[in-house]
């Protein structure tokens, strides 16, 4: 089994539409755990994403009362998707609802990572170098996954083995010492996401000049306001998920292609005007994995989509209609692989009691225990490499089991 | 501002008077910036001596002599081209010209790095060679490694103030860059007259102004062909260069200079004169006679006539006051202080123009520290912060392709005057959104930093807590960083 060492060098190659096939003419190879040619991906969520929105849970008697005007329903105009009586979908996740219907995904409620303050860089850096504390950011989990998958399973051809990172940067997640491709659409815009109301928001405060110049940008259609709805196609953007999600699979679905993915979309904290920006980013993300599902084709059913994000929002609706920063959230398993048609959680209630410092829906469940549920049951790894080298000093977090099918 | 506390003066010190702090040096709290400025105008600019690719502006015009014609052999033998793409690669590949590539995906085109229709197998045509090996010094020599960058921020101003435009043509465009090393660089902490006269008889600044052209009326190349006399480079040394708008002069002084001035020109391609490509006085095309300027007769004297009119415009009390506005207004305020302006002048007066002593006399100057941060950095000075905060290494023609997005095209200023130098101008919405775009690369680039450690590292005891919290609060690190980049700290100075 020969593959060429894949530096960051190669990167370049990855530049064109045309590229994507670069591994057609490479030798197919043999693989094991389970039988199966798995495939893994893992969708960072920037800005940490309101579980009680993407997935509320309308069947919690306080629910509709702590989230008042931004509070889902399943009945009138904008109705949830039901799920299982108690949680049920934001209606923008169509796909994400059929697919749960037939059983290809999974909701985990009430999850979160090991941090527990409320900075996003700290919060994503927890999230993806598999550190319990930021501060880490040399390599992330599913990199040093990569070294973890026993040689010779399907992800793990020989000491080569590949992921790809999707979009300009590599996301923390998979960057370090193993080689891992890069690739981004051709025409992916840098995120603005929603720099010009934060940067009104700070000359407001500091600078009357450049506060009338951004002012005057934004009203003549210089700046993206940052808040509208037009196309900017980059990651916070629900035609750039797309490009991203079509771009990643393209890749993951080449027989000798890699097996292991990474995307990040961003613009996720939403501290106002929340409905309409999250239907919009949820959107994109449902149309994203339904781009995986399209072009990942035969190769659907042994696919794992992971989607997470750095700590969850209050359970209270602030005062500009959106939400602060909490911790619980909700995490998606997408995937013709996932044992899916199921909300997992051990829900830990929204009365004042029951909420973490009487303002976040509490963390029952850790990320972690999830990632490693899934590398031991599609990657065949084995959880003493988990709790090691993967995700340090978690030898005490066990793996969830079941999640595969 | 108290400008008596130390650490809140060198964090002053690295916007108002340098290019920026950099993240990995040490505190620069540890004594007197002052004397930190003083080290830097004893030691002068960084010569740009033996970076790569870079020849004397001579040897520059020699070589482009030889590519124009050759160009012109292949374009004389080739068929017509159809399909109306230009040869001339020339025209399109300087500064104004390399926006073209502005909004390429970084992860995108990296295989033909710079590489461009019309490259060959000999790589870029020489003058987008010339370009790229002159940003290149800049970038990763003069922009980088002085610890504060006073003598650099020098080098900018006063190229400003003798600005040469390569949109003027082939020659300025593919030796503005040695005019910067030539005439201006090495006088930054010099004598003006000697900078004076090294521009004055620069190849660049005598084809940008058409002196090369110029021919007096009774000269005997004057009365054997029909071109004249063009006043064009000794309006623009009165108007611009020395005395000011307003200096004094009449448009019969304008003429007497233009006279004094015929036969400063170049050596052509046919060396009749000389070694092509060199500043030589022709005394065919010089107006002879005594001239009288702002009231001074100069007798005939071929050159050391226009030698002389110069270091007496350099000296003249006009200019003095001119220049310590022009300087004062650039590093302190748009409306600045007279007391400063008048000391300034008064310094410049008293040493005979010795710019070494002016340069200390505004570092030293209270008035130069107490002022609000209120100038915005110039696209040339926010990009050079940038570089020098995320220690990135851009490809030139992203570099310049930046600067030109955000309305200052690297030696392509609008006219002789420059580059405008009032916080207004740089204030400008279409200016903040290409603010806002660069921020954002540049944000790219430097992924792997704190934007919280970056900001206190960057701006000291100048960061505001509104700033602080912005960065602390931004969704991503490098929406802190676009953030930070654009904060009013990192903006003004």
């Amino acid at each position: 089994m020969t593959c060429e060492a894949l530096t960051p060098s190669r990167r370049a190659v990855l530049g064109t539409a045309g590229a994507l096939f670069a591994w057609a003419a490479m030798p197919r190879f043999a693989f094991a755990a389970g039988n199966r040619d798995a495939r893994f991906v893992t969708i960072i969520l920037r800005g940490a994403m309101d579980g009680l929105t993407a997935v509320p849970p309308v069947g919690d008697p306080a629910y509709q009362d702590l989230r008042r005007s931004i509070a889902l329903s399943t009945t009138g105009p904008n109705a949830a998707l039901p799920l299982d009586g108690f949680f049920a979908l934001h209606p923008a996740m169509v796909n994400l609802a059929r697919l749960y219907a037939q059983g290809q995904a999974a909701i985990v409620h009430a999850s979160a990572t090991a941090y527990r303050d409320r900075s996003h860089f700290d919060g994503q850096d927890v999230l993806e170098s598999g550190f319990e504390r930021p501060g880490r950011t040399e390599s992330g989990w599913l990199n040093r996954l990569l070294a973890t998958v026993p040689a010779g399973a399907g992800v793990n051809p020989g000491p080569k083995l590949k992921g790809v990172s999707v979009g300009t940067v590599a996301p923390l997640v998979i960057r370090g010492p193993a080689p891992v491709l890069g690739w981004a659409p051709p025409a992916l815009k840098p995120a603005a996401g929603d720099l010009a109301p934060r940067l009104a928001d700070l000359y407001g405060s500091t600078d009357p000049l450049l506060a009338r110049t951004l002012h005057e940008a934004i009203e003549t259609g210089k700046i993206a306001s940052g808040l509208d709805v037009r196309a900017q196609g980059g990651p916070g953007d629900p035609i750039g998920m797309a490009q991203m999600a079509t771009g990643a699979a393209r890749l993951i679905a080449q027989p000798d292609g890699p097996r292991i993915a990474a995307l990040a979309f961003e613009g996720w904290d939403t501290h106002a005007q929340e409905v309409g920006r999250l239907g919009r980013l949820l959107g994109g993300l449902d149309g994203a994995l339904a781009a995986f599902e399209r072009e990942l084709g035969e190769t659907w059913k042994d696919t794992v989509i992971l989607v997470v994000t750095e700590f969850g929002r209050t359970a209270r609706v602030n005062g500009t209609d959106g939400t602060d920063h909490g911790t619980g959230t909700a995490a998606f398993l997408v995937g013709g692989a996932v044992k899916g048609g199921r909300v997992i959680a051990d829900w830990p209630g929204l009365k004042p009691q029951q909420l973490r410092d009487g303002r976040d829906l509490a963390a029952t469940t850790d990320l972690r225990a999830i990632v490693k549920g899934i590398a031991v049951d599609l990657l065949g790894c084995s959880p003493a490499a988990l709790g090691e080298a993967v995700f340090p000093g978690s030898l005490a977090i066990a793996p969830m089991r079941g999640l595969v099918a | 501002m108290p400008a008596a506390d130390p650490a809140l003066r060198s964090a002053l010190a690295q916007s108002r008077f340098g290019l920026g702090a950099r993240p990995g040096d040490p505190s620069p709290a540890q004594g007197d910036v002052r004397d930190a400025l003083r080290q830097e105008i004893r030691a002068g600019a960084p010569s740009l001596q033996g970076a790569p690719g870079l020849s004397p502006s001579d040897e520059i015009l020699r070589e482009f002599y030889d590519f124009r014609e050759k160009r012109r052999e292949a374009r004389d033998r080739a068929p017509p081209r159809q399909d109306g793409a230009r040869q001339d690669g020339a025209a399109q590949d300087m500064a104004a010209q390399d926006t073209a590539k502005q909004d390429e995906p970084m992860a995108q085109g990296r295989q033909g790095r710079g590489a461009r229709p019309g490259d060959d197998a000999m790589g870029p045509p020489l003058p987008r060679r010339v370009f790229l090996a002159e940003v290149e010094a800049r970038l990763s020599k003069a922009y980088r490694e002085p610890a504060l960058g006073f003598a650099e921020r020098m080098v900018l101003f006063w190229s400003n103030h003798f600005a040469v435009s390569a949109a003027k043509g082939p020659i300025v465009r593919v030796i503005a860059g040695a005019f910067e090393r030539e005439a201006i660089r090495p006088h930054v902490f010099g004598r003006f007259a000697d900078m004076l006269m090294a521009v004055e008889t620069h190849p660049a600044m005598l084809v940008y102004l058409d002196n090369q052209r110029s021919v007096g009326a009774e000269s005997r190349a004057g009365a054997s062909s029909k071109r004249g006399l063009n006043e064009n480079l000794a309006r623009e040394i009165l108007e611009l260069h020395t005395l000011g708008v307003g200096g004094g002069y009449t448009q019969a002084d304008v003429t007497a200079l233009a006279e004094i001035i015929t036969g400063w020109t170049i050596v052509g391609p046919q060396a009749r004169l000389g070694q092509p490509g060199t500043f030589v006085f022709n005394p065919r095309a010089h107006e002879p006679g005594p001239r009288t300027l702002l009231g001074v007769r100069y007798p005939a004297g071929g050159q050391e006539q226009g030698r002389a009119a110069l270091l007496a415009l350099a000296r003249h009390p006009a200019t003095a006051r001119h220049l310590a506005l022009k300087l004062a207004r650039h590093f302190v305020a748009d409306t600045p202080p007279p007391e400063l302006v008048d000391a300034l002048a008064s310094t410049f007066t008293r040493t005979d123009g010795d710019l070494a002593a002016v340069s200390e006399t505004l570092v030293s100057h209270d008035l130069a520290w107490q002022a609000e941060r209120g100038k915005m950095r110039s696209p040339l000075e926010f990009a050079i912060a940038l570089v020098r905060a995320t220690a990135m290494t851009p490809r030139v023609p992203r570099f310049a392709g930046a600067l030109a997005s955000m309305g200052q095209p690297l030696w392509a200023p609008p006219g002789p005057n420059g580059f405008s130098d009032m916080t207004a101008t740089w204030a400008s919405a279409e200016g903040l959104s290409a603010r806002m775009d660069v921020a954002s690369w540049a944000a790219e680039q430097a992924t792997g930093q704190d934007p919280r450690q970056l900001a206190e590292s960057l701006s000291g005891p100048l960061l505001s807590a509104a700033t602080r919290e912005a960065v602390a609060r931004a969704e991503t690190r490098r929406q802190g960083l676009a953030l930070l980049f654009l904060s009013p700290e990192f903006q003004r100075r």
